[in-house]
């Protein structure tokens, strides 16, 4: 795909954080609030990072491969799929509705282009995630894995097995990102479960962490991108470390948990979506 | 001196089913490069050595982390590969269960769960081991295979059959010793029972282990003039039910025999396929709604209930029912 310039990746990601409204309006239903928060680094990546084709293939041979284990923000992710090409944004009025291929979490069942695994069981995708590097590995296939976590669900178990493996396994062809913007259901993830130095825990298994201060900065995520492919190839996986905000790009959602899993009302809709430009044309 | 039972498929040696899946795995990475192989700890335990011997670029040791297997699994099966994944059966599968639910099940994705030291048989390791759930378990998953070989050189057929089959998979084998009475050079047919004795006073149908069992149960009966009908269903998931039903419309009751709970396993898939077509007296011989314990396996197998002798009754009391 033709890589977008910063200018115009702001410009879909305002359109992209329409469409998570839009969506989860539409249905009462869906998380918006990490939505909003990861949208530019979904737009960094769909649109500047990673080589990827718009006609889908599950195995993606010679392909950069994305792999989302906080399935619960799938508004983002299917407004960006939309929005590269995998399927059209017509689709996206469907989100959440019976006989949709826009399960509420993501899924293969429906045959979604641009999905490769279910997920929303939380802590289960980094594991796949590195399970799609080696086998990347084996066929000598240079193709970069990217996966996103929250920082909530480093509080599973099955996460730090995944963090001990890849390093032992040296597979340095893999870029896990975690969205880290210090909430979850419940409230602060301080206050829920201290994840206590979560730099110092990553890099005490053998990644190479690096930090991306401004997570809905548009340069700084594509730079903090950047910056991490070049840490490729040297025996370590990368670990990317995404300060963001909670709800960010919408004033009354910004930095609270409480936009975890709620839909905006009509006057808040109307509100939010006088905040966003419409630069892509909605669906 | 006590007369020999004259069986209708006798064995000269006897070897464990983990050895057939070891054997197997190695035969099915030699003719397919996709074929790969994960094991949590338990390289010797599951026979994976020459396997990781041959292809160590195709082989991943995880350490004891069971989760991270099965998202591995399903990760690298992606692009193409087949994974193996070995552990127990306990760790399998009830250890596992959400992440084989969603990454691999519900994902349809092609990965084959081995799992071993099922059942009572594992011995002396007791309880906390010897998983009787797993085919209840691993039934109810929608998209996955499920299957039960009853020795050696079943369990090496099997293991080379799921290879060539697209979709999850689960194999179930063991540990004991336990004779070898099916062919070498056996074709392993996915979901298609094996009638191995002709009856028609009743059927039994058995899986893994027990099939040996049954064997033994029908030369038994034929001793007291019963003739007993004798089906391995190696394949649990998706059940033959037209030979189930049609050997029931010929002999009008059955007994199930399977090394697991009464509920969940083959048990309640002959009986669900029965009610449903053709109501008929169904005994069943498995564990009763408890766990097991420590002690030899055959030991075990009597205390439980789950041998030869346990069958014939069985089958008399369900020819009583008629």
């Amino acid at each position: 795909m033709e890589k977008l310039s910063t200018e115009q990746l702001k410009k879909t990601a305002s359109q992209v954080r329409r469409d998570i409204l839009r969506m989860v309006h539409e249905v009462q239903s869906g998380h918006p609030g990490a939505s909003l928060g990861c949208t530019e680094f979904f737009v960094a990546l769909y649109f500047n990072q990673m080589n990827h084709k718009s006609d889908f293939s599950m195995e993606g041979k010679g392909e950069d491969l994305f792999f989302l284990s906080n399935g619960h923000i799938s508004p983002v992710w299917y407004s960006v799929l939309a929005r590269s090409g995998y399927f059209n944004t017509e689709e996206l009025k469907t989100f959440r509705k019976i006989d949709s291929r826009l399960q509420g979490h993501p899924a293969t069942e429906e045959g979604l282009p641009g999905i490769r695994i279910a997920s929303g069981s939380l802590g289960q995708g980094l594991s796949v995630a590195i399970g799609a590097a080696q086998a990347k590995k084996i066929d000598g296939d240079e193709g970069v894995v990217y996966a996103l976590m929250g920082d909530g669900e480093q509080q599973e178990g099955q996460i730090w097995e995944a963090a001990m493996y890849a390093p032992h396994h040296k597979v340095d062809n893999l870029i896990a990102t975690i969205d880290f913007n210090g909430q979850q259901i419940d409230g602060p993830t301080d206050a829920v479960m201290n994840l206590q130095d979560l730099k110092a825990k990553w890099e005490a298994f053998g990644w190479e962490v690096i930090d991306t201060l401004k997570g809905n900065d548009m340069e700084s995520v594509v730079a903090g991108l950047e910056y991490a492919k070049t840490l490729l190839g040297k025996g370590k996986p990368v670990l990317n470390l995404l300060h963001t905000e909670m709800g960010y790009g919408v004033d009354f959602m910004v930095g609270t948990h409480k936009w975890h899993g709620i839909a905006p009302s009509d006057e808040q809709l109307e509100n939010a979506l006088g905040q966003l430009e419409e630069t892509l044309g909605d669906y | 001196m006590e007369k020999t039972l004259e069986t209708k498929f006798t064995y000269t040696e006897k070897q464990d089913t983990r050895s057939g899946f070891g054997d197997g795995l190695l035969e099915a990475g030699r003719k397919n490069p996709n074929v790969v192989g994960l094991c949590a700890d338990l390289i010797g335990s599951l026979k994976m050595g020459a396997f990781q011997k041959e292809f160590p670029e195709r082989f991943f040791q995880v350490g004891i982390a069971e989760a991270n297997m099965m998202g591995l699994a399903a990760g690298m099966s992606i692009n193409g590969k087949i994974p193996f994944t070995g552990t127990f059966a306990n760790f399998s599968t009830g250890r596992v269960y959400d992440q084989i639910r969603q990454s691999i099940a519900y994902s349809e994705k092609n990965v084959k769960i081995c799992a071993s030291h099922a059942g009572l048989t594992l011995g002396e390791d007791g309880a906390t081991h010897q998983i009787l759930e797993d085919l209840g378990m691993m039934r109810m998953l929608p998209n996955m295979t499920v299957i039960n070989p009853c020795d050696y050189n079943q369990t090496k057929a099997a293991t080379m059959a799921i290879a060539e089959h697209e979709g999850p998979v689960y194999l179930r084998f063991g540990r004991p010793k336990w004779p070898i009475f099916t062919p070498t050079d056996q074709k392993f047919e996915i979901g298609k029972a094996w009638k191995m004795i002709e009856g028609t006073d009743v059927t039994i149908f058995a899986t893994g282990h027990l099939v040996w069992e049954a064997v033994v149960a029908e030369a038994k009966l034929r001793e007291e003039g019963i003739s007993a009908e004798v089906i391995n269903i190696h394949t649990i998931k998706p059940l033959d039910t037209e030979a189930i039903l049609e050997s029931v419309a010929k002999t009008g009751a059955c007994v199930t025999a399977e090394e697991h709970q009464y509920n969940g396993g083959l048990g309640d898939s002959v009986a669900q396929t029965l009610a449903r077509n053709n109501p008929s007296p169904q005994e069943f011989i498995g564990v009763d709604d408890s766990f097991g314990e420590s002690g030899k396996p055959t030991d075990l197998l009597e205390k439980y209930g789950l041998n030869a002798d346990n069958i014939v009754k069985a089958a008399k009391k369900a020819i009583a029912r008629k």
